[in-house]
């Protein structure tokens, strides 16, 4: 029962917005670009602290670095008071937690075994995503013990993709400059349950269609358009959770794309009421791959928690050809609070507790695993691999590369920056060809690192160092997570 | 076409189905079904097909267009994430039968299971609909969205219930028409108001039940005009309050 009242509460501000009117030039742009309309102008400009998000837009967009921005309080039990509500947040966990990726070193090679100079060598990025047969026939054809057709493997340029981001989450502008550059790099974006929109169509070759608990969108059509689909069972910002895009963000445009009447809530619950047990998903994963006669590989997206390797082998087993895995910091358009925060374990533990399960059951062949929340860098991603995944997805860092200033404030369907939100006078402000360049020169940067990475170390192919715990080093880890990670400390030689 | 599905697993089966459609077959009989699944699943058009014996789980899954008629029984998941069409099962059906259903009809003779209706939603001008001969499972209609359940309670037991518990639990669209009376503290009452239908409500429902009369070989009138009870939700925004704003 909802006993909640609210009350209002007298308290300091969140963020302290300072403005220098000697340097003000009276331009109202500060005004303007506050998509929170929290500036009005009164002979200068004027702060509402309780509407102010610390998003950065006026400071940033300032002709004269006029504003300046910051953290005074955090507010969150006088918040809870006054409302007597869940805290709603966006974006991934922000806590102190240890970042393991950060106690993790890669091996390099000196004098006795040569590094390749990426330079002149060519050095091979592709990664195919995937079901492999369980046995190759000599003398060509592939031979499995089942007669079950196996889709084709999905070839990436560069071994990451775009994490699932419906529009809906995030505005087409932002959606349409993420699938343009997947396009255009070879990798895959990932349509998130918020359907395919009309103008997305012509980059659907290199998207992962998304299925989950709502259904939206989600019709022969649109499994067949993506190259691969993929069964959202969770998602790491809110393990145990659903998604639920509030009536107020279901657009026309956004309505007609989810299939829903226009204004409704759209809830995604957390359980699929239709999949309670392996049998159940094993049930859906086939259901799709009748409707895509067996041409598309299928993901199952699971949020990484306690048991992490346990349930990743039952769907391999029910049939999945890839298993997203998505770590605790992962990102997402709306989760309580104290759900993004505390809820699941980090993706390094993950990756290397199910790519070792998987390998001890001798079924590491049937399933491509893909690892995402906390994929901060090119060198995160060289550790990923090495730990056991085969490609990683980035949500957050395609998200700052977009302009992103990490404000947190995705649900509230505001944001200055134009990309979650759906009100037409900010979603312009985000021109696709510019941010698809951003989010392509991204991928071509961590592209180059992992190549420099992948020389030193002495490996010419991204998929040889699948799986190479060998070529990792722990540092300052203590030896249980080292066994959990099967990585040696620092110091003991091969 | 007539095709024996003796023996057959539901892979070759449905291969064989595909491809009958693929070259434009526009009648397929399939007898001897024998619980394979997916039969239908994602198929596009108007194909009719007519199958004798108790076809598996997801039965006309994804379906977009065609008209399958049961001689049988039917098991779970019928009509998951269908599309249009129409589904006739002359005989009983199971659990999560219509779950996130867009359009299209599905008419079972007999009574369903567990879950029915979760998700339903409408769109545009696809409205889908599921009516029930006989009376309906626990969480009828949960999180339904849109289109319409009808449960007709036709030659129910002395005491048997129309419908189980948790009925509309979450629902936020769409309605629940039922014959005969329901419990309202066996309905869920934080989300759906329960009333008497009206004029306008009579003009949804008769269509339906009309093709469900047809279809079985039923007396309409007779169907008719028995008392039907609403069951609608309060609100299209059913967790609004619950967040901080």
């Amino acid at each position: 029962m909802n006993r909640a009242v609210r009350v209002p509460i007298f308290r300091p501000n969140e963020f302290k917005w300072t403005h220098d009117p000697e340097k003000c030039a009276r331009c109202k742009r500060c005004v303007q670009q506050c998509g929170f309309g929290a500036i009005s102008w009164e002979d200068g400009p004027v702060s509402d602290p309780a509407k102010c998000v610390g998003c950065q837009r006026c400071m940033v967009f300032c002709p004269q670095q006029a504003i300046t921005i910051d953290v005074n309080h955090r507010r969150n039990v006088w918040h809870q008071a006054e409302t007597g509500g869940v805290l709603l947040t966006g974006m991934g966990c922000d806590l102190d937690y240890p970042i393991l990726w950060d106690h993790l070193v890669l091996d390099a090679c000196q004098v006795t075994n040569p590094s390749i100079d990426p330079l002149r060598e060519p050095m091979e990025l592709k990664t195919h995503i995937g079901r492999r047969p369980d046995r190759v026939k000599p003398g060509g054809g592939e031979e499995d013990e089942s007669d079950i057709p196996i889709a084709p493997c999905l070839e990436l340029e560069s071994p990451i993709v775009f994490s699932p981001m419906s529009y809906g989450s995030i505005s087409l502008n932002a959606q349409k400059a993420i699938a343009m550059a997947a396009a255009e790099c070879g990798v895959m974006w990932n349509t998130g349950e918020g359907g395919l929109h009309e103008d997305l169509k012509p980059y659907s070759h290199r998207a992962f269609v998304q299925c989950a608990s709502g259904r939206f969108g989600v019709d022969a059509d649109y499994l067949n358009a993506g190259a691969a689909v993929e069964i959202k069972i969770g998602q790491g910002a809110k393990p145990g959770i659903g998604g639920h895009l509030p009536g107020e963000k279901v657009s026309q445009e956004v309505s007609r794309t989810r299939m829903i009447p226009l204004g409704t809530d759209a809830l995604s619950p957390a359980p699929q009421h239709d999949i309670y047990s392996i049998e159940d998903l094993r049930q859906l994963i086939y259901a799709l791959k009748e409707a895509t006669d067996y041409q598309k590989p299928v993901s199952v997206k699971i949020a990484t928690v306690h048991n992490v390797a346990a349930i990743a082998s039952g769907i391999v087993r029910a049939g999945a050809d890839i298993v997203y895995l998505d770590g605790f910091r992962g990102g997402t358009g709306a989760a309580p609070t104290v759900i993004r925060d505390h809820l699941g374990i980090p993706i390094e533990i993950a990756v290397a507790v199910v790519d070792q399960q998987l390998r001890d059951e001798g079924i590491r062949n049937q399933a491509s695993i893909i690892a995402a929340g906390g994929i901060r860098s090119s060198a995160d991603m060289a550790k990923a691999i090495a730990l056991g995944a085969d490609a990683v997805a980035i949500g957050t860092a395609a998200l700052l590369a977009l302009g992103c200033t990490l404000c947190q404030r995705c649900y509230t369907g505001k944001c200055s920056w134009g990309i979650t939100t759906q009100d037409p006078a900010l979603t312009r402000r985000l021109d696709p060809y510019v941010g698809s360049q951003r989010l392509i020169n991204l991928i071509t940067a961590w592209s180059a690192e992992l190549e420099e990475i992948l020389g030193a170390m002495g490996v010419n192919a991204i998929e040889s160092l699948r799986g190479s715990r060998e070529r990792l080093r722990a540092v300052g880890l203590d030896q249980t997570t080292c066994d959990i990670l099967g990585v040696k400390p620092a110091g003991v030689g091969a | 076409m007539r095709i024996d599905a003796a023996d057959l697993h539901y892979r070759d089966l449905n291969r064989q189905v595909r491809q009958a459609v693929a070259e434009g077959e526009m009648e397929l009989e399939i007898v001897n079904v024998n619980g394979q699944r997916y039969i239908a699943d994602g198929v596009q058009g108007s194909v009719g097909m007519e199958l004798h014996g108790v076809p598996g789980n997801d039965l006309g899954a994804f379906m977009d267009g065609p008209t399958v008629v049961v001689r049988g029984n039917a098991q779970d998941a019928v009509a998951n994430t269908m599309n249009a069409g129409e589904i006739v099962v002359h005989g009983h059906a199971g659990d999560v039968l219509g779950y996130g259903m867009r359009g299209g009809r599905l008419l079972v003779r007999g009574n369903v299971g567990y879950r029915v209706g979760i998700h339903m939603k409408a769109y545009q001008d696809r409205f889908p609909v599921v009516v029930a001969g006989g009376v309906a499972g626990d969480f009828l209609g949960e999180y339904m969205a849109g289109g319409a359940l009808i449960v007709l309670g036709l030659e129910r037991r002395p005491g048997q219930e129309l419908v189980g518990d948790w009925c509309g639990t979450g629902m936020h669209g769409g309605v629940i028409y039922v014959r005969g009376d329901v419990d309202p503290a066996r309905v869920a009452g934080r989300f759906v108001a329960v009333r008497p239908v009206d004029d306008a409500d009579r003009k949804v429902l008769t269509p339906h039940v009309e093709a469900f009369a047809f279809a079985f070989g039923l007396d309409v009138a007779e169907i008719l005009e028995h008392d039907f009870l609403r069951i609608a939700p309060i609100s299209h925004r059913p967790f609004g309050a619950k967040y901080a704003a």
